[in-house]
């Protein structure tokens, strides 16, 4: 019974952790490739959560739905990095922080404007809303279970990508000499605005796969962002390998931490001292970590080399 | 001659200067602090556009004096809303402060402004401290009090004979309060009593724990955006059909139509609906719905409430913002007409109101309402306002 709860939990750490590996792959690539802190990232996934929720109601059906809202997401990302982000390369960090900023408050307003600042309506298709029996005694909802395929699927895609293939070579290329391969003829731009509007697309698969569970409204972006920037400072800035490890590691430490420290603490402290430690321990957790990742290796747990 | 024209000339500036208008009457100015961005925003939304229904209804006058409404978005952050109140003190000068929806927040900014010997006209927050020893004469609300509700629904649960609960809220002052007045009234089993982090968004971890507890009833405060996310994933989990689920302020106008289906048939307890019959409520509701197209919550009755009862004061005194003896006496009569009816003032000031059941039901268009099913308090008192020691 026990060992079962502890597996569940396991698989809803795991679930946790791939949700934030894609966001965290998306921020990591752009930082380690483009040199670029992207506080806005989470303001793409709070635009898939909104396109894909938007092009169910208007087709009903979910994976077109789906294939919409990632090409849209894209595109937006395409759109922000020829405006808005270009400009900001050769600055430095506080003006990319600053900059980015003002792209989040830019479109959680263009969103509290086009859709208004009620949580839109979104729930999970029919065919998805089951369960299934992972073990005996464990039951587990098809979706999430979809999450963690489609989150093991895309780590998969983005090793092969960047280590079997010519756009991956410059990626890396890129990452470790830019100058160079600019020398060598590459076009950098067009390569750092793929690269930006791949990690759009990351993270808008985020955002519409976190719409049917989580309220889709202005401002959603933010709150996973924070968790974001932990996994990729554990796993390493810039490293690909990094965030998956990272991601995986805060989803776990995350997960487990809310469902089995206040019963751990209630073994040696009195009741009402577990009830009061046990959650604000809890959601302190990760920042410990990251604490100790920075203080025994500040670099991360797999610092970037060439990705 | 010369003396009778200077005569006329005199009698004529005499009577210029008596027919002039009246040095131009004072202007009050109130600050409204209420998270306008952010997942809270929404709640600061029906609280914003309640207020100006409100200064519409009263013809954009506040007791009869011009008025200038500063609003301040607190963000949720305690700290924000300190700032907020300060600057409102210090540079606008106001005369009320007004709104606050986080009880974290309230504790923050409601001693700054009644210490600065500035009215605190509360519109939802009601933490315990403020109705016990922290009671202040300079402070009113027009909501109630945090352990109010979840009493309600602990008196009703109990009257059920339901035992086997698991309780979940913010891990946040008004989550213990909330908690705090569930278990004053409820007096079976709890198997499970959960603090999750206040703005969390998966409660996937917290819902396998609860399966595994195994408990027979659910009894969660999940306000504003933890309401839709928890609600959904509890759908979804599949629980919905096993384990009834029993909340405070988590299924209200905000909440249902981005949950929908996820909330039908969930219980609730509350002092205030939109079905509420009485005059000032169906002007209320039905003005809301032609101004703004949707339907407001209790969030937005109360903040309406709030200038009702600050206009109410205001006219007592006749516009003389310096008697505030005067105001507080007008204010603890509640002489307003208020949209959950009429009502008396505890010594604490807070609210003596009735609490009612509540539960979502589906119309024929497939929409969910809240309907009111029964009164579970009538005229029901705070616990803590014996620790205060205001005497009226």
């Amino acid at each position: 019974m026990t060992l079962f709860l502890v597996l569940e939990q396991g698989l809803n750490g795991l679930q946790f952790g791939v949700m934030l590996f894609l966001m965290a792959a998306g921020l990591t690539l752009v930082f380690g490739i483009m040199n670029l802190v992207n506080l806005a990232h989470g303001s793409l996934y709070m635009v898939g959560a909104y396109l894909a929720t938007m092009f169910v109601q208007l087709t009903g059906a979910f994976v077109l739905a789906v294939v919409l809202a990632l090409a849209g997401t894209l595109l937006v990302g395409v759109v922000v990095e020829l405006v808005a982000l270009r400009t900001l390369y050769e600055r430095d960090h506080l003006d990319q922080v600053l900059a980015t900023f003002g792209l989040i408050l830019f479109f959680n307003e263009l969103i509290a404007i086009l859709w208004g600042r009620a949580a839109l309506y979104s729930s999970l298709p029919a065919w998805l809303s089951g369960h299934i029996q992972v073990l005996p005694g464990v039951r587990y909802p098809v979706y999430r279970a979809l999450v963690i395929l489609v989150g093991l699927a895309v780590a998969a895609l983005l090793w092969v990508v960047v280590s079997r293939t010519r756009l991956g070579m410059l990626i890396r290329a890129g990452a470790s000499n830019r100058t160079m391969v600019a020398a060598l003829g590459v076009n950098i731009r067009l390569l750092y605005t793929v690269v930006f509007g791949f990690g759009a697309a990351l993270a808008g698969l985020a955002g519409l796969m976190a719409g049917p569970i989580y309220a889709v409204q202005p401002g959603m972006g933010e709150q996973i962002l924070i968790q974001v920037f932990v996994v990729i400072v554990i796993g390493g800035i810039g490293s690909i390998r990094g965030a998956l490890v990272g991601s995986v590691i805060v989803g776990m430490v995350d997960t487990l931490g809310r469902a089995f420290l206040k019963p751990m603490l209630a073994t040696f402290l009195s009741p009402s001292a577990a009830d009061t430690a046990g959650p604000a321990l809890a959601s302190m957790l990760i920042y410990m970590l990251m604490a100790a990742v920075l203080a025994f290796r500040p670099q991360g747990l797999f610092p970037a080399r060439g990705i | 001659m010369r003396t009778i024209g200077r005569a006329v000339l005199i009698s004529l500036v005499v009577a210029l200067v008596a027919v002039q208008p009246a040095p131009a009457a004072e202007t009050v100015k109130i600050g409204f602090i209420t998270s306008l961005s952010g997942p809270a925003g929404i709640i600061g939304k029906h609280m914003k556009d309640s207020v100006e229904l409100a200064l519409d209804h009263l013809g954009r006058k506040v007791g009869g004096l011009d008025v200038e409404m500063i609003y301040g978005d607190d963000q949720r952050k305690p700290d924000v809303g300190k700032q907020l109140a300060d600057e409102m003190l210090k540079k606008h000068k106001v005369h009320f402060v007004s709104g606050i929806i986080w009880s974290n927040v309230m504790l923050a900014v409601a001693p700054a402004v009644t210490s600065a010997g500035t009215f605190m006209i509360g519109t939802n927050a009601g933490p315990h401290e403020l109705a016990g020893k922290m009671c202040h004469e300079l402070f009113f609300t027009t909501s109630w009090q945090n352990d109010q509700t979840p009493e309600a629904m602990g008196k009703y649960m109990q009257d059920q004979g339901l035992t086997d609960v698991y309780a979940m809220a913010p891990n946040y002052a008004a989550g213990k309060d909330m908690i705090q007045g569930f278990k004053r009234y409820f007096k079976g089993k709890i198997v499970g009593e959960v603090y999750t982090k206040l703005g969390q968004q998966d409660y996937q971890a917290e819902i396998s724990q609860l399966r595994a507890a195994n408990p027979k009833v659910v009894f969660v405060f999940y306000p504003g955006d933890m309401g839709i996310q928890f609600l959904k994933q509890y759908a979804q989990s599949g629980l919905r059909g096993q384990i009834p689920l029993y909340s405070v302020y988590t299924v209200d106008e905000i909440t249902l139509p981005a949950v929908k289906e996820a909330a039908a048939g969930n219980w609730e307890t509350r002092y205030w609906s939109p079905d509420l019959k009485n005059e000032a409520n169906q002007k209320y509701i039905a003005d809301f719905r032609k101004k703004y197209g949707y339907t407001p919550t209790f969030y937005g009755a109360q903040s309406y409430d709030g200038i009702m009862l600050i206009d109410s004061a205001i006219r007592a005194v006749k516009g003389d913002l310096s008697n505030k003896k005067g105001m507080i006496a007008a204010m603890r009569k509640a002489d307003y007409r208020s949209t959950r009816g009429p009502y008396k003032y505890n010594v604490n000031h807070f609210p003596i109101q009735n609490f009612y059941l509540l539960r979502a039901v589906q119309l024929p268009n497939g929409e969910l309402e809240m309907q009111i099913q029964k009164t579970v308090f009538e005229s029901h008192k705070d616990a803590y306002h014996q620790e205060c020691a205001m005497k009226w």
